[in-house]
């Protein structure tokens, strides 16, 4: 277990939703389509472009930007 | 009539649901923000009439993006007696946040569990009956494709109309409720156009607008109070979206059990192709291209001639009726010239329209339009441009107007201008038939991949521009992408065809009305003065052409009757070939439209004609858009005028680099 950012996940590895960086108006973005605190995802996407995660089988992709400001424990 | 409102995140199924309920002709599209405007229907039910209200998908109550404004005020101002809110059985937890949004508004609230067989189809287990009671809401199990569970949503809603809610309130916590407390007695005895519970959240939240509504309506002495309460703002606004998830997971906790680790699905596998890192973009060219080979292949080998003939032999006989009962020679003229030759024109490339948006349909309801947008969000990036910029620009493919007002999902104010301000160059369904005529005249042989060019240059065109304006006009950081990339699914056939046929109609819609009226107007200029041979220079019309026409002779067509239909253009872009029809060809010469373009265009100006009707100032219906979208005259005439400018240089460039080149 170790926590690390979002962008570190590799394809098909899990994680759980730690903490957010972002500043509050991305946090209140990502929190509408479903990514808050201990939200488990799965990577599904993550070589150029946005990545793209899948909660509970929902893909959502996110901008790199962002998505390296979230931090997961995998 | 009370009025029952639908709400729901996008890709739950809500515009399914609510076509299956009134039997409209809304179309579905599976990626989000179709619903762009809010849409009425009427439905009967046990001899009562209802009104049903669609409102825009959103995934919260905010005022981040106009499609929430418009959902929220709709819901408090419009007074709905009624909300159901649709969510997608499969993601019940994210689409419950919308719900918590709804339960502090205080309104009736229905939950419609849409997509139930989905549901059953991944293992996932609800118990319906507790997550009512978590809720203190209604619940219904729909499967709106399948028109499953409707009666019984209805006859829940309606019963529900005379009952008053006893909602589950979210817990704040301790914090936050002293907060709100405070803030509520802050607001005593002022009145607002919103409950005051609602008020209260929302100014802890830091809803600017709210903030705005609250200043306008209360008195200067509470006013400095606001200040407080909107640094208080920034310390509560997450803890109150977290408290709203907490009171989510309570509600789920015994109510839905999902299987722990789901295998990889079509979804997924498509996925893995479709948006790989090099493959995605040449895939999604390659799916272009495909669609308009396909659409000129069937729409006009296989049904072009079919519409053509019939137009042709009808206005034929109805001239030769015309003479056997010694019609005026003045009414003859208007209807063999200018309603056959003018209107009729733009009809027989209905075919063609059909099959392209055949096709579009079934890549909206897909869901890869979604895919297309991901795909190209990296060359977007790098041009300043915001990914979603993509979905409005290819809705702009079948029309601009709702290309425009697709804009609304960019909740960034400056990738929402320039995606307003480069829509008019992708080229939209009404300027399909100008290029048709030119390319049967000129290049017979290359329709497809004449077609599909000019549609890419008008997206590059877009590109360019809107690399341009971002670096001048409209500097700043593009805001992130986030986008729900929704699951496939099998298009519905009465799905697609409701789309083909939704648009069918308004463009015959358009044709009996605008065109028909702009037609009219320059069939009167063409026979004036009196006494004049009609369609001739000396006619007013052809008075108007001849003094634009010196701003087209750079680009190789300044001829009078190509600057009177560029001109007409303006109003309605399907004018432009009536114009021509009407001033080349008519009917009663048996000349065909085609035929007398090869006498006047070469292919050289066709190309550069072609090129200025792909890149000119957009119609009035799309102008009247921006607009009413951009809140601002200057900046519609700013995109009247650049266009116009953009079209003719271009013109002239290809004209001109053509001519050195021997073409």
């Amino acid at each position: 277990m170790k926590n690390v950012a979002l962008t570190n996940l590799k394809p098909e590895e899990v994680g759980t939703i730690k903490e957010f960086t972002n500043g509050c108006g991305a946090r209140r973005r990502l929190c509408e389509l479903g990514l808050n605190k201990g939200t488990e995802i799965k990577m599904i996407k993550n070589d150029i472009g946005p990545i793209i995660l899948s909660i509970s089988g929902h893909k959502l992709a996110i901008g790199k930007g962002l998505a390296s400001k979230i931090i997961v424990e995998k | 009539m009370s009025t029952i409102a639908l709400v729901g995140n996008p890709n739950s199924g809500k515009t399914t649901l609510f076509n299956a309920l009134t039997g409209s002709n809304q179309h579905v599209g599976n990626w989000p923000g179709v619903t762009v405007e809010k849409k009425e229907g009427k439905i009967k039910y046990k001899n009562k009439e209802y009104n049903v209200v669609d409102l825009p998908g959103t995934y919260s109550l905010g005022a981040y993006s106009e499609d929430e404004v418009v959902a929220r005020d709709f819901i408090l101002k419009g007074n709905p007696d009624v909300v159901i809110n649709v969510v997608d059985a499969t993601n019940i937890e994210r689409n419950l946040y919308l719900t918590t949004q709804l339960l502090e508004m205080g309104t009736k609230v229905i939950l419609a569990l849409n997509m139930m067989d989905e549901a059953l189809a991944k293992d996932i287990q609800i118990d319906l009956e507790n997550l009512s009671k978590n809720l203190g809401i209604p619940v219904v199990a729909t499967v709106a494709s399948k028109r499953q569970g409707l009666d019984d949503l209805l006859t829940e809603a309606i019963a529900y109309l005379d009952k008053s809610p006893s909602l589950n309130s979210i817990n704040y916590g301790e914090n936050i409720g002293k907060e709100l407390n405070n803030i509520k007695n802050l607001l005593n005895g002022s009145t607002f156009d919103y409950p005051t519970d609602w008020i209260t959240i929302k100014l802890l939240e830091g809803d600017k607008e709210v903030i705005k509504h609250v200043r306008e309506k209360t008195s200067p002495n509470t006013k400095d109070k606001l200040v407080n309460i909107e640094e208080l703002s920034s310390i509560y606004e997450l803890e109150i979206i977290d408290k709203r998830y907490d009171f989510i997971g309570d509600v789920v906790k015994n109510s839905i059990v999902r299987p722990k680790e789901s295998k990889e699905s079509l979804t997924d596998k498509i996925d893995k192709i479709v948006t790989h890192k090099i493959w995605g973009l040449p895939i999604f060219a390659l799916v272009m291209f495909a669609v308009f080979q396909l659409t000129f292949a069937i729409g006009e080998e296989v049904f072009g001639g079919l519409v053509a003939d019939f137009i042709e032999g009808l206005g034929e006989r109805i001239f030769i009726l015309l003479e056997s009962i010694g019609a005026p020679d003045l009414l003859t003229s208007f209807i063999v010239e200018g309603i056959f030759g003018g209107v009729g024109a733009v009809f027989e490339f209905i075919p063609l329209i059909v099959v392209l948006y055949f096709f579009i349909g079934i890549l909206e309801d897909t869901g890869y339009m979604a895919r297309a947008a991901y795909v190209m969000d990296g060359i977007m990036r790098k041009l300043g441009l915001h990914g979603k910029t993509f979905i409005s620009m290819i809705v702009g493919f079948g029309c601009n107007v709702p290309g425009v007002m697709a804009t609304r999902t960019l909740d960034n104010k400056k990738d929402r201008m320039i995606a307003i301000l480069i829509n008019p160059f992708m080229s939209c369904g009404a300027r399909l038939p100008i290029y048709l005529v030119f390319i049967a005249a000129f290049f017979p042989n290359h329709g497809g991949l004449i077609l599909f060019g000019l549609y890419a240059l008008g997206v590059i065109m877009a590109l360019i521009v809107g690399k341009l304006f971002s670096k001048t006009l409209f500097k700043g950081e593009s805001s992130d992408f986030i986008m729900e990339l929704p699951p496939y699914r099998l298009p519905s056939f009465r799905s697609v065809m409701r789309n083909m046929w939704d648009k069918v109609w308004d463009f015959l819609h358009r044709a009996g009305t605008m065109i028909f009226v702009v037609v009219s107007l320059l069939w009167i200029l063409s026979i004036l003065p009196y006494g004049v041979e009609p369609y001739s220079q000396e006619s007013i019309l052809g008075r108007i052409g001849t003094l634009i026409a010196p701003i087209f002779a750079p680009a190789g067509f300044g001829t009078w009757q190509a600057s009177v239909s560029l001109f007409a253009g303006i109003a309605a872009k399907e004018a432009v070939v009536a114009i021509l029809g009407m001033v080349y060809a008519g009917v009663s010469e048996g000349t065909e439209l085609v035929a007398a373009l090869q006498q006047v265009f070469t292919p050289l100006t066709a190309m550069s004609f072609m090129i200025m009707v792909l890149f000119y100032t957009p119609c009035a219906a799309t102008l009247a858009t921006v607009k009413k979208e951009m809140n601002s005259t200057k900046w519609a005439v700013f995109m009247a005028l650049y266009t116009f400018f953009i079209g003719w240089i271009s013109a002239v460039l290809v004209y001109q680099i053509g001519t050195l080149l021997g073409f």
